[in-house]
């Protein structure tokens, strides 16, 4: 072998092996990692994604929201169906009632949804898009797919 | 008045950017040397022209002129004058400006700092850049004016989002905005050098200053936003791969490996293709980011009111750009031949490796921002990539480079001896596999497997480092004129390097030994944590300039002695009346003590957040030290050398004038 072709061996070498792990290391990442965005009528009617943990957005009800110390329980809508939402921790300023909100968590046996984080966005006329595009998906749904929005 | 002088200084600044792009670079084609004249003067006079434009919408915002629909938005009476002025950057159509009059200063900055480089290559790299400018300033006209009027003009302004009335919020933007149109020099250059054929390591010199200057001000824009998240977004964290950090990140990640890769470049010759494709890639990623922040695909703190005309218009302009540069490698490239060989252990090996490392890091931040906007925009389902995917792919990638980090910089250049190599890292090795496994024992929170790999792999970079440096003075007869003759290149990269170090201490110790907790808490209680008592005494109210708070005050004790108070804040400005978590944070070397307050609860309760950040500051000093780094090796007398004897050659040349 030339010294060229060594050079250029190392070199594809080098790349073949980096782009491997890193390929190896993403995929097995993602598979572990991708967190779905459900609207409060998905989980209602059961289409909730295989991993345990994901996101579901909406409004926050009017009049819902309980505190006791540190836990904080609302119902989130989608304005079709709504769920109720559990969260220890302190809430982003712009938390509030009516505002579109995303939760990031999981659902328990009993139906709550159990919160790890929760976002809202730091402008007050700003929507998360997802929580916008429920909401259209939402008034779309045919009258019989509609619960009743706490 | 003032708004439309604004106005047509913006259009005549794009009319002066038209002549700045057109004649030059026609003249370099047809050989018209009156042509190629015109670059420095009309890139000086659009300076000018983008100066005035954004003196007028400054001027607005000082006078409180809410006659202009910007400034009703974003100001306020009330809001104090520093606020004024950097709230013209506050908002979509303000911050464009200030981009537009950013590329103008780099391009004002070539056309001063470029006597050295012959005229045709100057003419080609402002004619690049005036590209640039006509795609922003058409962007900024056509999609964003700043200066249209509001009619009936309003009695008093919107104000500024209380989140940016800050001082992290001043610097970070323009910082930022720096570095990523500091990139445009560097693809200028790059472009300029395929437009003419000549990709010797010439052009490689005359950027490798400007690149290193535009990534020191990425990195500090970085850092910077990465502190004001920390302390003014109230949840304690200094990084939360939000897509607009990644979109940042990523130009920072490819620029880093762009520095590496035109140091071979230069030096030996080596990776000519490579790098000109690197630095391609550093200003399309900054565009990208631009795009990402601006057109309102993303669903982040930055994101602005969604105007789909203007993410229509950015991602055309991406198109052109990538697409235009990419068609242009195409057919320069092949042209290029790189005949140097390196031997399996040499710096270029080294340099090879950093740059795969950083370039596959920087694919996988891509992908994960990426993806989610992909997959929606197919309509196949809303995903979310959250932290713990970046988290496990990038710790494994940036580990080997921090690793390799001072045995690469050790290497010789084209071949080294991997048994000398060995033999100079024997100190370093065992001192920080010591050194690493001892630390922890001194820290409050117990051991830490993790903790020691840390600091193992710190102590590493940082013994590596130090190693190189006594490499060059250890066998000259006088040690302490040899460490004088050391160039600033080279220290430049040393303290880079141990800024790496630093960084990973910071992150190292602060994911490990910070505690964290949200209790709720009436005056009088006390809450431990770390070492450290906390005692709530109560909330006050207390008046602002343009908001009034609720105002926590929190008594930090250690035992018996009185650490420091701490008063965070709620605060409610008088216009935009949303709540705003200020919180209150006593710094330190070691740790920081970070309270905020969340929200009352019952009579007198409130629910409060309690931090023990520990070495959270090593992160940005981390990040210091990288810039300090960047500034050092940009200053190297070297250049100044360089480029006097090729000015020279140019004079004794005398008729041509492009001899480098």
């Amino acid at each position: 072998m030339s010294p060229t072709q060594r050079q250029r061996l190392l070199v594809v070498g080098i790349l073949v092996v980096g782009i491997g792990i890193a390929a190896t290391l993403t995929l097995l990442a993602f598979q572990k990692n991708l967190l779905y965005f459900v609207t409060p009528t998905q989980i209602k009617s059961g289409e909730l994604p295989q991993q345990r943990q994901f996101r579901v957005g909406g409004l926050v009800v009017e009049g819902t929201v309980q505190r006791e110390g540190v836990r904080v329980q609302f119902d989130l809508t989608d304005t079709a169906n709504s769920v109720t939402v559990v969260y220890s921790g302190i809430l982003p300023d712009l938390f509030r009632e009516g505002q579109g909100i995303v939760a990031n968590g999981k659902l328990t046996d009993n139906g709550v949804f159990e919160a790890s984080e929760v976002l809202a966005k730091h402008d007050e006329n700003y929507m998360p898009p997802e929580v916008s595009d429920a909401l259209e998906a939402a008034k779309n749904l045919p009258d019989k797919l509609k619960g009743h929005p706490k | 008045m003032i708004p439309e002088i604004g106005q047509y200084a913006l259009i005549l600044a794009l009319c002066v950017a038209l002549v700045q792009t057109v004649f030059p670079l026609a003249g370099t084609i047809v050989g018209n040397r009156n042509w190629i004249a015109v670059a420095r003067p009309a890139t000086q006079a659009q300076l000018m022209m983008v100066i005035v434009a954004y003196g007028c919408l400054t001027y607005a915002f000082i006078v409180n002129d809410f006659s202009v629909a910007y400034v009703a938005q974003n100001s306020n009476l009330a809001l104090p004058l520093a606020y004024r002025i950097s709230g013209v950057w506050g908002a979509h159509e303000g911050s464009l400006l200030l981009w537009v009059l950013i590329l103008a200063l780099w391009s004002g900055a070539v056309t001063i700092f470029s006597r050295s480089v012959p005229e045709d290559m100057v003419a080609r790299v402002l004619s690049v850049m005036g590209m640039v400018s006509i795609g922003f300033l058409l962007f900024t006209l056509m999609t964003s004016n700043p200066f249209e009027r509001l009619i009936p003009a309003a009695v008093n302004g919107r104000d500024l989002n209380p989140l940016l009335q800050d001082i992290g919020l001043v610097i970070h933007p323009p910082l930022l905005y720096m570095g990523y149109v500091g990139f445009s020099v560097a693809f200028a250059f790059a472009v300029a050098a395929m437009l003419s054929g000549r990709l010797d390591t010439a052009w490689a010199r005359w950027s490798r200053p400007w690149t290193n200057v535009a990534w020191l001000f990425l990195t500090l824009g970085i850092a910077l936003g990465s502190w004001w998240a920390y302390y003014e977004l109230g949840w304690g964290g200094w990084w939360f791969w939000d897509p607009v950090e990644n979109a940042s990140f990523m130009p920072w990640l490819i620029g880093t490996a762009l520095i590496h890769s035109l140091a071979a470049t230069e030096k030996r010759g080596a990776f000519k293709a490579w790098t000109v494709l690197l630095a391609v890639f550093a200003f399309s990623l900054s565009l990208l980011g631009t795009f990402l922040v601006r057109s309102g695909v993303l669903t982040s703190v930055h994101a602005f009111a969604t105007d789909p005309t203007r993410g229509v218009f950015i991602l055309a302009f991406l198109a052109i750009v990538i697409g235009g540069s990419l068609a242009l490698y195409a057919w320069r490239a092949p042209q290029i031949r790189s005949r140097v060989g390196f031997a399996l252990v040499s710096r270029e090996s080294g340099l090879l490796l950093n740059n795969v490392l950083l370039v596959v890091a920087c694919a996988t931040v891509l992908l994960g921002t990426l993806y989610p906007l992909l997959l929606d925009a197919m309509g196949l389902g809303k995903i979310s990539v959250g932290p713990p995917y970046f988290n496990s792919v990038f710790i494994p990638l940036t580990v080997p480079l921090a690793a390799m980090v001072g045995l690469g910089a050790m290497a010789r250049w084209k071949k080294d001896n991997m048994a000398t190599l060995l033999r100079h890292t024997r100190v370093p090795l065992v001192a920080s596999i010591v050194i690493g496994l001892l630390l922890p024992l001194l820290t409050h929170g117990g051991y830490s497997w993790t903790a020691a790999a840390g600091l193992t792999l710190a102590t590493w970079v940082t013994a590596t480092t130090l190693q190189g440096v006594y490499d060059r003075v250890a066998n000259k007869k006088n040690p302490v004129a040899a460490l004088a003759a050391v160039p600033r290149g080279f220290w430049g990269m040393t303290v880079a390097h141990l800024g790496i170090a630093v960084f990973t201490v910071g992150i190292t110790l602060t994911s490990i030994y910070s505690v964290e907790t949200d209790i709720s808490m009436a005056p009088g209680d006390q809450h431990d944590i770390a070492g450290h008592t906390f005692r709530f005494e109560g909330v006050v109210e207390v008046r602002g300039p343009n908001y009034t708070a609720q105002q926590g005050l929190v008594t930090v004790y250690q035992g018996e002695d009185r650490v420091t108070k701490l008063r965070p804040e709620k605060r409610v400005y008088l216009v935009n009346t949303n709540p705003m978590t200020e919180a209150a944070i006593d710094p330190g070397l070691t740790r920081d003590l970070y309270v905020s307050l969340g929200d009352p609860v019952g009579a007198n309760a409130w629910t409060i957040r309690i931090y023990y950040k520990s070495f959270i500051r090593w992160i940005w000093l981390g990040a210091i030290f990288m810039a300090v780094g960047g500034g050092l090796a940009a200053t190297d007398r070297r250049y100044r050398t360089l480029a006097k004897r090729s000015a020279d050659a140019v004079e004794i040349d005398g008729a041509t004038t492009g001899a480098a």
